[in-house]
Order: C-alpha cells, then sequence, then structure tokens
C-alpha cells in the first residue's frame, strides 16, 4: 500500500502508467455512453408528464455528478498536497479544475434547456440552480488563482488552500440556498432508496454517467500527462521521450 | 555534556504570552489605521454612495425601498468590507512587518486573528454603526432596523475573517483586488442569505432567534477556522515573493 502510495509520487510512473490505461478508459466510456445515450434518447419510453423534453436528462445528470465529484476530488488531491507534498496532486488538481468548470456550465446550461419546456423559463433562481452557480464561481476562483501565481510550487499549496476552505463551504452553502422553497426535483439517485423513475430510464441513465467517469478518467490522463511533461521537460526521462518520438 | 547542551537552548522571548502579542498587534495595527484616517472614512463612503445607488437607479418608492432595504444595505456592506480587505496584510507585507509576525514564536494563526479583529473593529463595526441612519433612508421600520444591526453585528466579523483567507492567498499578486473578490465573494453567500433572510423574517413577524444562531454559528465556526486557513495562506504567500 505504502509502496504504492510511494510511486504515485513519481510523476514518470504515472506517465507510464497512464499511457497505459487510457486506451482502455476511452474504450470503456465511449462505449458505456453511446449505448447509455442511444438506449436513453431512442428506446427509453417517454415520459407521461414531459413527453420527450425529460431525455436531456441522460446528460444532465451525469454532467451534474461529474460538476461535483471532481470539485471533491480535488479537495482529497488538495490534502495530499498540503499534507505530503505529492507532486501529482497538484498536477491532478491543476488539469482537472477546468474540466469541473465545463461540467458545471454544462449542467447549468442543459438544466436551462431543459427547464425552459418543463418550467416555462430558462432560470429560476432555485436553490438546486444558485447552489451549481455557486459551484461554478468556487471552480473560477480555483482558476483564476492558479494562474495569477507564477511559482508552481506557491500557487499548487494556495490553490489547495483555496480548494479546501470551499470544500468546507460547500455544505454550509448548500444548505442555506436550500433554505429557500425548491422548485427542483429532489436528487435521481439515492443508495438508500429505490429509483422513483422505471428501470428503462434509470439503467440508461445509470450507463451515461459511468461512461462519463470513464471519459473523464481519460481526459484527466491526457490533462495530467500534458502538465507532466511541461513540468518535467527539463529532466531525462522527458528528453529522451522526445528524441523517441513519444514512444 | 548531552544536559548542558540542551539548557543553552532557552525558550525564545519566553516572557511574552499569545494573548498579550495578541493584544500588541491588536493595538498596533488599531494605532496605524488612526494615523490614516482616510483609509478608515473609504469604506464608510463606499457603503452611504452604493446605498445611494439603489433610490436613484432602480425607483425612489417607499414599497420598493422597504422591501429591498435590508438586501440593499447588506450587500453594500459586504461590498465595503472586500473593498477594505486589499489594506489587511498589505502594508505589512510591502514593508516587511509581516516577514516579523511570521517568524514570532507565537501561533501565526492568534496573530492573524488579532489583526482580523482589528480589521473588523476599524470597518465592519463603523458599518453597524452607520448601518440605522442608511436603515432610515431606505423606509426600513425601527423593528427592521434593530434586526438588520443586530444581523450586521454577526455578520461582519464573518466576513472580515472569511476575507482574511482571500487577502492572504492574493498577497503580492498582480489585480490582487479583482482576484480577491472573485475567490471571496461566492463564500459570503451564506452569510448574506441569512443576514437578510433574517430581516426578511422579523418583518413577516416571525420569530428569528434560530436564525440570529444560525449566524452564531457561522461566526463561531469563521472564528476557529479562518485564521488557521489565513495563516497558511500568508506563510504560502510570504514564501513566494
Amino acid at each position: 500500500m505504502w509502496q504504492w502510495f510511494h510511486k504515485l509520487g513519481s510523476p514518470k510512473w504515472f506517465f507510464g502508467i497512464a499511457t497505459r490505461f487510457m486506451p482502455w478508459l476511452l474504450a470503456g466510456g465511449l462505449l458505456l455512453l453511446a449505448a447509455g445515450l442511444t438506449w436513453g434518447l431512442a428506446f427509453a419510453p417517454e415520459d407521461y408528464l414531459q413527453g420527450n423534453s425529460y431525455r436531456i436528462i441522460f446528460i444532465h445528470v451525469p454532467s451534474a455528478f461529474l460538476a461535483q465529484s471532481i470539485y471533491i476530488s480535488m479537495a482529497v488531491a488538495a490534502v495530499v498536497t498540503l499534507v505530503w507534498r505529492m507532486k501529482l496532486a497538484d498536477v491532478f488538481v491543476k488539469a482537472i479544475a477546468p474540466v469541473g468548470l465545463v461540467f458545471t456550465f454544462l449542467s447549468l446550461f442543459t438544466g436551462a434547456v431543459w427547464g425552459k419546456p418543463t418550467w416555462g423559463t430558462w432560470w429560476v433562481w432555485d436553490a438546486r440552480l444558485t447552489s451549481m452557480l455557486i459551484l461554478l464561481f468556487l471552480y473560477g476562483g480555483v482558476i483564476a488563482l492558479d494562474r495569477a501565481i507564477n511559482d508552481e510550487k506557491s500557487a499548487a499549496r494556495a490553490v489547495a488552500v483555496l480548494v479546501l476552505v470551499g470544500v468546507v463551504n460547500i455544505p454550509i452553502i448548500k444548505y442555506s440556498v436550500d433554505w429557500w422553497n425548491t422548485l427542483h426535483q429532489p436528487a435521481t439517485f439515492k443508495l438508500t432508496e429505490k429509483p422513483t423513475m422505471p428501470m428503462e430510464m434509470w439503467l440508461p441513465l445509470l450507463l451515461s454517467v459511468l461512461g462519463l467517469y470513464l471519459l473523464f478518467g481519460w481526459l484527466t490522463c491526457i490533462r495530467m500527462k500534458t502538465e507532466i511533461l511541461i513540468r518535467e521537460q527539463r529532466t531525462r526521462w522527458v528528453r529522451e521521450l522526445v528524441m523517441a518520438g513519444g514512444k | 555534556m548531552g544536559s548542558a547542551g540542551g539548557a543553552l537552548i532557552k525558550p525564545v522571548e519566553q516572557g511574552v504570552s499569545p494573548l498579550s502579542a495578541m493584544g500588541a498587534v491588536f493595538g498596533r495595527d488599531v494605532r496605524v489605521a488612526f494615523r490614516q484616517r482616510q483609509d478608515l472614512l473609504n469604506p464608510l463612503l463606499f457603503f452611504v454612495m452604493v446605498v445611494s445607488l439603489f433610490p436613484l437607479g432602480v425607483s425612489p418608492e417607499v414599497s420598493f425601498l422597504q422591501q429591498s432595504g435590508a438586501g440593499i444595505l447588506w450587500v453594500a456592506a459586504l461590498l465595503a468590507v472586500l473593498l477594505s480587505l486589499d489594506h489587511l496584510f498589505r502594508h505589512d507585507f510591502d514593508d516587511g512587518t509581516l516577514e516579523q509576525l511570521v517568524l514570532q514564536p507565537q501561533p501565526l494563526f492568534l496573530l492573524v486573528l488579532a489583526k482580523t479583529l482589528a480589521h473588523w473593529m476599524l470597518t465592519g463595526l463603523p458599518l453597524v454603526i452607520l448601518a440605522p441612519v442608511l436603515g432610515v433612508m431606505v423606509h426600513l421600520d425601527g423593528n427592521s432596523i434593530a434586526i438588520l444591526c443586530l444581523t450586521l453585528l454577526i455578520g461582519t466579523p464573518v466576513l472580515s475573517l472569511i476575507g482574511s483567507i482571500g487577502a492572504a492567498l492574493t498577497l503580492g499578486l498582480r489585480s490582487a483586488g479583482v482576484l480577491l473578490s472573485l475567490l471571496i465573494i461566492p463564500l459570503y453567500i451564506p452569510v448574506l442569505i441569512f443576514g437578510t433572510g433574517t430581516v426578511a423574517a422579523a418583518a413577516e413577524g416571525a420569530p428569528v432567534g434560530g436564525y440570529l444562531a444560525l449566524m452564531g454559528a457561522f461566526l463561531v465556526l469563521a472564528l476557529t477556522l479562518a485564521p488557521f486557513a489565513s495563516a497558511a495562506a500568508l506563510r504560502i504567500s510570504l514564501s513566494n515573493s
């Protein structure tokens, strides 16, 4: 376990592992996402109330899932950065913050598109929409701070502090925003309860969520590899890698 | 030999307790601030000006002002605190005092807490004192004004405390002011919601004890956690420069 943890500190080791895993992540992600989306968009039954417009759920819910879990994983990596000063952890935070921002935006955007036919308006100041909007602001702050500090090490540690302050605040923000009455439907997935939607809708949704997670993993590998190459450009293994044509 | 060597290492600054060090930092910040009085007045002027923009820009109708007055005052106070945060560590950073503070044997988070409390006393508290006047100008009734001042009294220290983290993180950066706002505004949202929510509840005649207790909880949470985060951020920013 500790040896594995130790290895994780080595960018070179991660570079090799990531290169080996990436095709699988990509293939699995595309396959699951394609299956989930085809099933969901073409074959799943229509909603008796919302008609076909509900089908945007197959994009909306997966991106909202990722938007939140990316921030949580950033917070875990931030702890690792501050406590163990592990290089890969701050590469990870730096690589995925913009991805999290994009997914948050995507879930807000698809939500707006869905809201128009369902609620009759693009935007309502409802609890869950607002807390997603605030999450978008938090991502924006993290990225802005990272760009503003030139020194790599201080940038990583400052961002880690900010991410942790944010993660302490997220439940508070969520609670205080929930304090308004909510128009949004309750959460789609609950571990403790049986799904309220029929199996034919729930399963394709699950597939798209898993598929998007795998694709996110692939994207993370690419972005982390790029960041590692930039940071380690003066080391020997990177030079040899480039000389060998990336093989 | 070993024991003699150990005895040579005396605890540094043995006489100064953390509490009196906090007092010294607090007193110094207040004294320095009173030597540049204009800096003390600026956030207050800003507060008054922002509040007066709303009747001019939206509507001077009594009904509108009564309904949104508490929100306007809260937003204006929040922005005023935000603007003043840049000063919290800036001067000490520029002249090197901050590095001396970091080198003190007393825990840094306590010294940061003292600085933040001084900041609140010099900006937050005057805002609270000024708020009733503006409350009358936006036609709030007496009860609402009292509740509003109470929420500001509990809420503005939270703003200073959370803001100190942002000020420490952005210390010495280009365009630190805008960046500071970007980092801190999302974290201010809960305080704003409960601050204005309390006044709204009071206007409807609902009991406000629960809301005030929650705001008090925010204050306690910020008091216990924010100084640690700011102290960590200060160390990072100082190692950066």
